[in-house]
């Protein structure tokens, strides 16, 4: 077992792009990190650093505390997941999970007694004669799995090892990755795309774009305080919708104001935590945030709206409305007699609003 | 519809070319059953010939074919071994490292095949006598020239269809680069070893003017060179030549009959979820 610490590390490759710009990154022992961010953020090239698949341009990478610049892959104790399994083909799925224990000469018998061990807990231990072309989808993902556990690496890594599971796989494969983490109590390091994954899996999730890193912390912290404007709406389904208005204080108290073309303009309470900080901003634009379950649909004056569409979930309702030539969503209740064409009122919950400088694009709070 | 006629036309043209390329060889074997005089007679155009003779085999094994064979044998198994081990670590280098000049490298590798050999016989020939190497096994070393550009270009195919994870897998399984090289790459490029290795095999087997030149004593003679020889003062033996045909296509046959199945099965399959 193992933490992980990047120090000032950038990855620039031999063609001059820039993976990875300059991150401090402390990954903890036991931890179950998360990279999350959309295509070509560099999660994978961070995470392939890591697994010595990439060498580190400028910067240190220790783990487990000691500095890896220049360990080679096989030296690290590390064992990796491929996005699409790449088990050894001609091998049946035993040799798969042995073939890194004999090169590290470990005892005929432990091999064995690891294996049998390993396979029993994945439900894989009836395929083990079997080559890998005889196995489902899900199976192939256990074997891959499998032939990481065996190793009792100090580090895991997880390239994006749902992708290629039909969704249904994908909710089981989850669940049985957070058990595995909570059984083997290990340093799980997982890259994704997708941010379900992220929020269900991550004890810590660390949002890129752009190789450079947006936020680390815990899915409820990035959930309910992103640091900026792209966590915000990276984060979350369906993700969250942004106004552009005014911050006005009337009578000591904060009020966000904007137009909404042809339905006229609108005005929302908002409650501030530490109003002293927001102080410079009032009077000025700025963007603010609310995520569609923190939108209700009122009598009384909101935002007026022009209903787009509306998708029936079945336990609720996605309202698509069109707001300031963008179209925002509400989650309502699946009682609702909503449908498109309508004019909707609409009111953020006073508490619920995240600010945003549209300068920066930093969290106002 | 469109796909229907297509798909006809495809067998249809198949079938020619099938046609074209059996025939020649059809019409050698039926030759090689036929009395000498016969190949002369009216009856040479018909398909089926007045009297069937083995003369021509009995004949022909008579001569000193079968040493030939083996000299044959000999020289295309050395080449096919040493040439396919250089092709598949050079093939394997260009298709997976990176270094300055790979595709300067990998185009003059090419050039090399395009040589025409009265060019370069020459100098090969100066050069072999030199070392007194003529009238021996070391012929296998220029057969290189033929065989050897053709085994890297179908090797570096195979290896670079084979995905990059599963040799990342095996590093960060603990594993070595040589030693992922020999248990993970070459099983996986097994089919394109295979094809190579046959293709190596057949252009040795095949070689005549190598051969011609530099194995001048009649007891290193392969194959091919002895069925030219295969003349008296004013007459070709026709019928020994086609029979001596026949044997010598034997060997490549049951070669590429009992490899078949390596080279077309797909033992990738199943590595990864695609």
């Amino acid at each position: 077992m193992a933490g992980i610490t990047f120090i000032k590390v950038s990855k620039i490759y031999d063609n001059g792009y820039e993976a990875v710009k300059y991150i401090n990154l402390e990954i903890r022992d036991g931890e179950f990190m998360v990279l999350v961010g959309p295509s070509g953020c560099g999660k994978s090239t961070t995470l392939r650093m890591i697994a010595g698949l990439e060498s580190v341009s400028s910067g240190e990478l220790y783990i487990g505390g000691e500095l890896m610049n220049n360990v080679d892959p096989r030296d690290r104790n590390i064992a990796m997941v491929f996005q699409n399994y790449a088990l050894y083909p001609h091998m049946t799925v035993y040799d798969n999970m042995a073939f890194g224990l004999k090169l590290k000469k470990v005892d005929k018998k432990e091999i064995d007694r690891r294996i049998k061990e390993v396979s029993k807990t994945l439900d894989i231990d009836t395929q083990l004669n079997k080559k890998p072309k005889e196995l489902s989808g899900g199976q192939r993902q256990r074997v891959a799995l499998g032939r990481a556990i065996v190793r009792n690496p100090q580090v895991f890594l997880m390239d994006e090892p749902l992708s290629n599971l039909d969704a249904k796989l994908r909710v089981q494969m989850r669940a049985e990755l957070i058990r595995l983490h909570q059984e083997l109590k290990t340093t799980f390091v997982y890259v994704t795309h997708d941010q379900t994954e992220a929020m269900t899996m991550g004890t810590r999730i660390c949002v890129m774009k752009d190789g450079i890193i947006q936020q680390v912390a815990t899915p409820e912290e990035i959930y309910n305080k992103p640091d900026n404007l792209f966590v915000a709406g990276f984060i979350g389904s369906p993700q969250m919708n942004f106004y552009r208005g005014k911050l006005v204080e009337e009578e000591s108290k904060y009020y966000l104001i904007g137009d909404n073309g042809e339905y006229g303009n609108f005005k929302f309470s908002i409650e501030v935590e530490n109003k002293e900080n927001l102080k410079s901003h009032i009077g000025r634009d700025l963007i603010f945030g609310v995520r569609p379950e923190h939108i209700k649909l009122t009598e009384e004056d909101g935002l007026k709206a022009k209903v787009m569409v509306t998708e029936l979930l079945g336990s609720e309702v996605h309202v698509h409305i069109h707001v300031q030539d963008e179209i925002h969503t509400i989650k309502t209740d699946a009682s609702t007699h909503i449908k498109s064409g309508d004019i909707v009122n609409v009111k953020p919950y006073s508490n619920k609003i995240h600010l945003f400088d549209p300068e920066t694009q930093n969290a106002l709070r | 519809m469109n796909n229907v006629k297509s798909s006809t036309l495809f067998k249809i043209i198949i079938v020619l070319y099938l046609f074209i390329i059996i025939f020649p060889f059809f019409w050698v074997t039926v030759t090689s059953f036929r009395p000498e005089a016969e190949i002369w007679s009216a009856n040479a155009l018909k398909l089926r010939g007045a009297t069937y003779t083995s003369a021509n085999y009995v004949n022909l094994f008579k001569t000193t074919i079968l040493n030939s064979l083996k000299n044959s044998l000999i020289i295309s198994t050395i080449t096919t071994v040493y040439v396919t081990m250089i092709a598949s670590l050079c093939a394997y280098s260009i298709a997976r490292l990176e270094f300055k000049f790979k595709k300067l490298l990998t185009v003059i590798i090419l050039a090399t095949s395009m040589f025409p050999q009265m060019i370069v016989i020459g100098p090969i020939y100066r050069v072999f006598v030199k070392l007194g190497w003529t009238n021996s096994y070391y012929i296998s070393l220029p057969y290189s020239m033929i065989t050897l550009p053709i085994a890297v270009f179908i090797l570096i195919t195979h290896f670079s269809q084979i995905p990059k994870e599963m040799e990342e897998s095996a590093i960060m399984d603990g594993s070595s680069k040589i030693n992922t090289f020999f248990k993970i790459i070459l099983p996986l490029a097994a089919p394109g070893i295979f094809t190579s290795a046959i293709m190596t095999f057949i252009g040795a087997w095949n070689e005549f003017l190598l051969s011609l030149t530099l194995n001048t004593n009649e007891a290193w003679r392969t194959a091919t060179v002895s069925i030219s020889f295969l003349r008296g003062q004013f007459e070709i033996f026709w019928g020994q030549v086609t029979a001596a045909t026949v044997v010598v296509t034997i060997p490549t046959l049951i070669i590429v009959i009992l490899f078949q199945r390596q080279i077309v099965s797909g033992i990738t399959s199943g590595a990864l979820k695609e």
